[in-house]
């Protein structure tokens, strides 16, 4: 071992706080030392809820894909996946920690909740993530499917984002814009690949399509939220347009038909981003949540 | 804090290796963004590869340490987010490291909108064999075992590689 290598693994077994990343073991600030006051007029309140909404998409989903881990046909897409969910992973931790120092800046103390608060504490009803990201793929076909649509419409609202009027969320969404190219690519790629394939596999990517796409249209609707916030959120309705010319170039590359399934009704009105959700997302929350709940504060 | 001590702290800070490509340094890689005295303490910038990146938090303790190792007490690690980092920022050192070492070196990233392009987006040429140089390669896997490389093979040696890509 070099004298470098040596270094770094010597300066890792000292005894600190902050050098693992992981429940338990000492969170540290993925915003750390950047400038996260709210600009002048934004609604602070409405800046907080969106990077909430936005994080929440991307956490949720994380760990969607992750339970995917050891279940993938080949250990290439095994990688392609894990670090699918690593981004986005990453995109949730700057966006939650973005949301909870915005609500900071509406409280005496100016310390809104950190990022393990809030990915482990909040309830089913506190998460504003799209009810998309909630459902158990049911097969392989499914789980390209969705991360098609998801990651289609995410990079077209990050490129959107990437000009907002808040420079962190700009910053942010700048930065996970070009990661979402790849994973979007990569889903186009397994959608053509199973479409475009043998009669089974073109079946099953029809069906996997069918069912992920009553919970499409939830990602083009407006909210308050974002109404609230000119300039620096990104309306939902203006993306219908590009993401669908993605969707069936894509879609006609597989051999596949663009689904007629009907939305899924919201409830009372209400739907994902104001905190209704699946069934699924109870039993998903719990599991996320367990280690942190059941060892509150705890560290090793 | 002299100038001196600053183009120190500059040099131990640049030699600090990446913990997944270690061949090369932070400042090959273009991820150490500053050094600089503030109130008499040291302020060193980085920026995160991907959103996701978990060396960071490797990078920012290897670097309080050898600094802390030299005699700088007081040093702060931050993030800069904006601009978002480009593997055009690795520098033609970096990238002669990376060669050496059997990984082949990112090309220019792609600018401006995404298109879709069902294929690595933005790829233009083909990408290079770093061992025989044989521009007759295929990807095998557009993710390797880190989110930043990709896998290939090339079609003229017959050896697999990895691929730094571009972003």
């Amino acid at each position: 071992m070099t004298e470098d290598e040596f270094a770094a693994y010597q300066s890792l077994s000292e005894e600190t706080v902050d050098h693992r990343w992981a429940f338990g073991t000492g969170f540290t600030d993925p915003l750390e030392g950047i400038d996260t006051s709210v600009p002048d007029g934004v609604d602070a309140q409405a800046l907080a809820t969106y990077c909430l909404m936005l994080g929440d998409d991307a956490l949720v989903y994380s760990h969607r894909l992750q339970q995917w881990m050891t279940r993938m046909p080949e250990l290439e897409e095994e990688t392609a996946l894990a670090n699918i969910a690593l981004d986005l992973l990453g995109q949730a931790r700057m966006l939650l920690a973005r949301g909870g120092r915005a609500e900071g800046a509406l409280l005496a103390d100016g310390n809104g909740p950190g990022e393990d608060e809030l990915a482990y504490f909040r309830d089913e009803h506190e998460f504003r993530n799209v009810r998309l990201v909630e459902a158990l793929d049911a097969d392989f076909a499914e789980l390209v499917g969705r991360l098609l649509v998801f990651s289609a419409w995410r990079l077209a609202l990050f490129a959107r984002l990437a000009a907002s009027a808040d420079p962190v969320l700009a910053a942010i969404a700048a930065k996970g814009g070009n990661e979402l190219a790849y994973h979007r690519d990569y889903a186009a790629q397994w959608v053509i690949r199973l479409g475009d394939g043998t009669p089974p596999s073109h079946g099953k990517m029809q069906a996997a399509l069918n069912a992920v796409w009553p919970l499409v249209d939830e990602l083009f609707e407006g909210d308050a939220v974002t109404a609230a916030l000119p300039g620096v959120a990104a309306d939902p309705a203006g993306l219908r347009g590009e993401v669908g010319a993605v969707l069936d170039a894509v879609f006609d590359a597989a051999t596949l038909d663009r689904p007629g399934a009907a939305p899924m009704a919201r409830v009372a009105g209400k739907s994902g981003r104001d905190g209704v959700h699946t069934e699924a997302f109870g039993y998903l929350l719990a599991e996320l949540q367990s280690v942190a709940r059941a060892h509150p504060g705890a560290t090793w | 804090m002299s100038e001196a001590d600053l183009d120190a702290a500059r040099a131990i800070a640049g030699a600090v290796p990446d913990p997944e490509l270690p061949v090369v340094t932070v400042a090959d890689l273009g991820i150490l963004r500053d050094v600089a005295a503030e109130d008499g303490r040291l302020v060193v910038t980085i920026t995160p590869t991907y959103s996701g990146c978990p060396a960071l938090r490797e990078i920012a303790h290897d670097l309080r340490y050898r600094l802390g190792r030299a005699g700088f007490a007081d040093v702060t690690v931050r993030t800069a987010l904006a601009p978002a980092w480009s593997s055009d920022w690795i520098t033609a050192e970096g990238r002669r490291k990376l060669r050496a070492a059997g990984l082949a070196p990112p090309q220019p990233a792609p600018k401006g909108p995404v298109p879709l392009t069902f294929g690595a987006p933005g790829r233009r040429e083909p990408v290079p064999c770093p061992r025989c140089g044989s521009r007759d390669t295929t990807q095998t896997a557009a993710f390797s075992a880190t989110a930043c490389k990709a896998l290939f093979r090339c079609e003229a040696c017959r050896e697999p590689f990895e691929y730094v890509k571009e972003i």
